[in-house]
């Protein structure tokens, strides 16, 4: 089960592995550079481990018998060598650049196909800050994984191993000395790993929470200088970063004891060797040469054997990045609409007598996918019909699921149970493109893009729609103050442009809804930011748009349901009463109550 | 520019401050102090400097004991060789001595180092996270209003992060590298003046090098930054406005839009990259080059009989050494120009002084008289005028005797909602004064404030919590009765009681969604709560059905009977409980009175009533 922060599963037998195994399907289309990159990097690094050799040969032959050509052949050796040495980092590095560029580009790319097809319900669960951190952040910590710490465990482990081999080839008894370490290494190491993955792990999910309250202080900074509590707001926030800091500091503990183990325990045995060499070379059993070329190579290991902690400590967390990122590349996206038609929605299509037209619901129940299982559905036993080219209003107390119901329509959620036809063609039977462009919807909360106006009006219409279609548009929402902008229909609005009012925004989302002359148009409460004179300009606008096509209206107002051909009441979930307004103040209470204010002007 | 909103101004922000190219709002580049930067920098870390020395000296030891390594080899090679073929044991002995003691002491001085360092660089973290959010809490509601929630979200996360990253690993790189270069040249001049000479002379090359790669990598981070910061934004568009992209099919064209700033930040990415290589390659072929040469001449005087084995093997084991953490400058470099940009723009947030500052000697409210728990507002000689130069308000006098209900009504950008944000202190008048009870409203300090005035806006924001929690924002220490009874004074008890878990619902967890009528309505059953003197609700009922807004005009002639209340609403319905209405037009107040006598007469109150009562038939 996901929740808003995923919390860890913590499993005792969560491998890192295999939770980096999953990213080989990303990794693949470069897989042959990688190879190549890994083994130029294998290349480089025994190179660097010749280089003591060659000073071996130097000092134990030119420089003891006093040849000064073989001393210049030996430093020529070692320059070429270097150069060599040299380019292959160069080459590792240019061989996997664009290649990992690619990898991270196309892991979010598929991330953000993949969030904008997934449910509307899932993103009700994630705040969308969640989302960012695993396509940037998450990301970034795998493009890293790839280029090092993948690489360099395999190269730095094969430098040991060759470095081990040189060493006891050299001097058997010095190479086991330098070997006695190993084993404690690799304790400390697995004993580290473990406990560094679950320390991880909650400093990232802490570091979450802290996001969460920087956020809604935010977004919520009306709502706290309004009653002064920035000072709460503040306490809060200091707890939850002094938390972090906590566990932040535990990690530290934790690297700093590895590194003071990794540092310690192969020095200890160096210093061993040297001693034992150097008794050696004094009772002449070794050359003087082999010693210096024995502890530089010992030397040159200690970066990959030093190396190995903070490796391990950043594919932990590339796994743990890995999994953040599969928790929502697992999430089921949208099914895809073409489910077989069940044969009564198709049969009816050819009944002929008009009742199968028109917007229908057909015993339709909803209950949110994430709800208990043991409550009430929101929706239950929803039968309506909406008359084609009818306009019907519904109306239901606050959070009677007005907003829900019309959220079936277009299938922004999918019905528990049920179905809802379109003259007769059942929508899950549809493909949702499809849908979609049969039917254009004014949501409560209108939501404009960083586009210019004109495109985010005309997005709501068919390609090729043009100047005419907008200006009709913009003529039916009372928009004409686009005109009045600083560039017109082509100002920048949303995020990245001009600031425009909750009216300004709603008459625009009312503007693209209606500008495809859809067949179907659902409106959820498309007038309520709107002062007195906008409002009833915008609905004698309305009604001709309303003429010519079937309407689904939220409406919280006699003005808004006055705009209705009929009215349909929700309430404990079902459509409890259909009728025209005046039918309903008559025959249903709660009807008159919802629309008391009307009762009381005409007193 | 003061025109372009001017001339289209609209309802719920009349006083968002006009904006235009040359706004440094609209770039993100909010006017940073020259060494504003440097200064923060200075007073994040001057509180610690006994600490961060210590840090330093913890690492000078590290290093001074990782470093005599190769000293002791020579030593061995030169010394204790020679003098254990004499049979003297002395050097060997000391030898093995010094080895344990710096392997020793090289592993508990780096336990120690990492823990100290852990220690300071949480703490500034700590105290820089604290810093931005108490300022971002302190700076006025103006400033929220043009700085994007995005903006000021990405200063406390990825900003602070990217500090993070350079006191982590970047500043603990740098000076292991100058340290480490410092200490092998003296080791190497030390050992052989000559040899160290060469060592040192490599040094020029290699700076070159760097300044060379600081330049062009400065340039490709700039662009890349600039291009991931693209990436946010659509990014976050798109999940923000996740149901219109669905109903109007954007999905295609949004994948294609994505892509184009994707693939430029994946080109960009891929030269940063590429940069990276050729300071790699340039730097090691430095290195090994002056490796060559070393040796050369080393290896030439050894056969000459001018320089000893020992130290040129040492020179060898150093040369290794110091060359080897020269990538690890490039790395340095990297999270120091991004950590640079950021603390720059951290800088900047912190340099925005609140327009609404709290007092520095804050004077109490007068005790209330009567039996009115309401109190008097007076707007004295009051004019607002954006920083900017538009003026909203006009001069104007109005004063509201205590325990007044005052409705608020006129058209779009008619200047309401500045009227209600000055009483409520979300901004300060240009000129003149408002008075609480004849109290300045600059000279109160927060808590006594919201005593006194508290707002319920028409966007009724839900923290993460329970229900209850929501609730008990409006005053802390309020049993779980009082919370109840707030909510069933407005109506709310019943759907609260409705969800999953009752009051202990979480808003943010499953079975906790909650529709905007109910929010608006846990927004003023929190305002019940906090029982101010005055209530100012501007919109606060926009998206209540009648009946909530029957219950919201009940409990403010029941439980907060004796309130003074300032009500905006464009619907009129609210208005009729109104002792007196207020109709305003382009900044001004045009009528002024009772209801019913406005209603009777001919002005623009009557037009508006008589437009709504038709809007009703």
């Amino acid at each position: 089960m996901v929740t808003t922060h995923a919390t860890p599963e913590d499993s005792p037998d969560r491998s890192a592995v295999r939770t980096l195994l999953r990213l080989w399907p990303y990794v693949r289309p470069v897989r042959a550079r990688m190879v190549c990159a890994a083994a130029v990097a294998v290349v480089a690094s025994c190179l660097a481990l010749v280089i003591p050799l060659v000073l071996k040969w130097m000092v134990d032959g030119p420089v003891a018998d006093r040849d000064p050509a073989g001393v210049w052949l030996g430093a020529l050796y070692l320059l070429l060598l270097g150069i060599v040495e040299a380019l292959l980092f160069g080459l590792r590095r240019w061989l996997v650049a664009r290649p990992l560029a690619g990898v991270e580009a196309s892991m979010r790319a598929a991330l953000y196909a993949r969030l904008q097809r997934l449910p509307v319900a899932f993103h009700d669960r994630w705040a969308s800050g969640q989302l960012l951190s695993r396509a940037t952040t998450d990301l970034m910590l795998l493009r890293m994984f790839l280029a090092f710490p993948l690489t360099f465990l395999l190269v730095n482990s094969v430098t040991i191993l060759v470095g081990v081999i040189i060493m006891l080839i050299q001097d058997w008894t010095l190479g086991l000395v330098i070997l006695v370490p190993a084993v404690p290494v690799i304790v400390t190491c697995v004993i580290f790993e473990r406990r560094y993955a679950s320390v991880a792990r909650r400093a990232q999910d802490q570091v979450g929470d802290l996001t969460t309250v920087v956020e809604e202080s935010v977004l919520g900074i009306r709502v706290i200088k309004g009653f002064g509590r920035h000072r709460s707001q503040a306490r809060a926030f200091r707890e939850l970063s002094r938390t972090l800091r906590g566990t932040e500091l535990r990690k530290a503990r934790l690297l700093a004891a590895i590194w003071g183990v990794i540092v310690t325990l192969p020095e200890l045995a160096i210093g061993a060797a040297l001693v034992l060499g150097t008794v050696r070379v004094a009772d002449g059993e070794l050359s003087a040469g082999t010693l210096v070329a024995f502890l530089s190579t010992a030397l040159a290991l200690r970066w990959p054997v030093d190396s190995i902690g903070f490796l391990l400590a950043m594919s932990q967390e590339a796994a743990t990045a890995t999994e953040r990122y599969f928790e929502v590349m697992d999430a089921a996206p949208e099914s895809d609409g073409h489910q077989p038609a069940r044969a009564d929605g198709e049969e009816r299509a050819d009944g002929g007598d008009g009742g199968h037209l028109g917007l229908r619901f057909h015993d339709v129940a909803f209950r949110y996918p994430d709800a208990p299982g043991d409550s009430a559905p929101l929706l239950e036993r929803v039968d309506l019909h909406i008359r084609p080219g009818e306009s019907m209003a519904l109306v239901g107390a606050t959070g009677s699921g007005k907003t829900t119901l019309t959220a079936l329509v277009p299938r922004l959620h999918e019905v528990t149970s049920g179905r809802i036809t379109l003259d007769g063609r059942d929508i899950a039977a549809m493909p949702r493109e499809e849908l979609r462009t049969l039917v254009a919807v004014a949501f409560e909360e209108p939501t404009l893009f960083s586009a210019g106006v004109a495109d985010n009006v005309l997005m709501g219409a068919a390609e090729g729609a043009g100047e005419a279609d907008l200006e009709r548009a913009l003529g039916v929402a009372q928009a004409a103050f686009v005109h009045d902008l600083p560039e017109g229909a082509a100002t920048q609005v949303g995020e990245q442009g001009l600031s425009l009012s909750g009216g300004q925004r709603q008459r625009l989302a009312l503007a693209r809804a209606v500008v495809g002359r859809p067949r179907f148009l659902v409106l959820d409460d498309p007038l309520s930011a709107l002062d007195v004179h906008t409002e009833a300009a915008v609905e004698a606008a309305l009604r001709d748009v309303l003429a010519e096509t079937t309407a689904l209206i939220v409406a919280h107002r006699p003005s808004t349901v006055l705009l209705a051909d009929r009215v349909a009441l929700l309430s404990g979930g079902r459509i409890t009463a259909v009728g025209t307004h005046r039918e309903l103040l008559r025959t249903s209470t709660e009807y008159a109550h919802l629309m008391a204010g009307t009762e009381e002007a005409h007193r | 520019m003061t025109a372009t909103t001017a001339t289209a101004p609209d309802r719920e922000q009349p006083a968002e401050e006009p904006r235009g190219p040359q706004d440094p709002f609209d770039h993100d580049v909010l006017p940073t102090p020259p060494g504003a930067t440097g200064a923060l920098l200075r007073s994040l870390l001057a509180p610690m400097k006994a600490r961060v020395a210590l840090t330093v000296l913890l690492l000078l030891l590290q290093q001074a004991a990782v470093q005599s390594g190769p000293l002791l080899v020579a030593y061995a090679i030169d010394a204790a060789v020679p003098a254990f073929r004499r049979d003297d044991m002395g050097p060997l002995l000391a030898v093995a001595i010094g080895y344990l003691v710096c392997a020793l002491a090289s592993g508990a001085l780096q336990y120690a180092f990492i823990l100290a360092s852990a220690r300071v660089n949480q703490d500034v973290l700590l105290d820089l996270r604290g810093r931005i959010f108490r300022h971002a809490q302190a700076l006025s509601v103006d400033f929220h209003e043009r700085y994007t929630s995005g903006r000021l979200i990405s200063r406390s996360t990825t900003d602070v992060e990217s500090l993070r990253e350079l006191l982590d690993e970047g500043l603990q790189e740098l000076v292991t590298v100058v340290l480490s270069f410092v200490y092998i040249a003296a080791l190497l001049l030390w050992l052989d003046l000559g040899l160290g000479a060469v060592a040192v002379a490599s040094f020029v090359p290699l700076y070159l090098l760097v300044r060379l790669y600081r330049r062009r990598a400065g340039r490709v981070y700039t662009l890349r930054s600039t291009a991931i910061a693209a990436v946010i934004v659509k990014f976050v568009e798109t999940m923000n406005g996740i149901r219109p992209v669905r109903a109007f099919r954007r999905e295609a064209a949004n994948d294609a839009g994505f892509r184009v700033l994707n693939s430029r930040h994946e080109r960009t990415n891929g030269d940063a990259l590429l940069e990276m290589a050729r300071y790699v390659v340039g730097s090691r072929l430095v290195a090994n080059t002056a490796v060559a040469a070393i040796v050369l001449w080393g290896a030439y005087r050894v056969a000459g009989g001018t320089l000893a084995l020992g130290v040129l093997a040492a020179a060898v084991l150093y040369l290794r050494r110091l060359y080897d953490p020269i990538d690890r400058l490039g790395m340095f470099l990297n999270s120091y120009q991004s950590a640079a940009a950021s603390l720059e723009k951290i800088a900047g947030l912190l340099a925005q002084t609140p327009s609404v500052p709290e007092p520095a000697r804050p004077r109490r409210l007068p005790e209330r008289e009567g039996e009115h728990p309401g109190r008097e507002v007076v707007f004295d000689g009051v004019r607002f005028a954006y920083r900017t130069g538009g003026e909203v308000l006009p001069r104007f006098d109005l004063t509201l005797p205590a325990g007044q209900t005052v409705a608020v009504v006129g058209s779009t950008g008619a200047g309401k909602s500045t009227l209600a944000k000055l009483l409520a202190r979300f901004y300060d008048p240009t000129d003149g004064r408002v008075l609480l009870d004849g109290a300045d409203l600059r000279e109160l300090a927060v808590p006594e404030l919201r005593r006194g005035v508290v707002m319920v806006t028409q966007e009724a924001f839900l923290f993460s919590g329970t229900v209850a929690d929501n609730i008990a924002l409006g005053r802390p220490d309020a049993t779980r009765t009082e919370v109840e009874s707030a909510a069933k004074a407005i109506g709310a008890h019943d759907f609260i009681s409705a969800l999953p878990d009752g009051y202990d619902t979480d808003v943010r967890k499953r079975g906790g969604r909650i529709s905007a009528g109910q929010r608006q309505l846990v927004a003023f059953a929190r305002a019940l709560l906090a029982d101010p003197a005055v209530l100012i609700l501007d919109e606060a009922t926009s998206s209540l059905d009648i009946p909530g807004e029957r219950a919201v005009q009940r409990a403010m002639s029941t439980v907060l009977h004796g309130r003074t209340a300032v009500v905006i609403a464009h619907r009129l319905s609210t208005v009729e409980i109104a002792d007196r209405v207020l109709v305003m037009e382009h900044g001004r107040i045009v009528e002024d009175g009772p209801p019913a006598e406005l209603v009777a007469g001919t002005g623009r109150f009557a037009d508006l009533h008589r437009a709504w009562r038709d809007s009703l038939a």
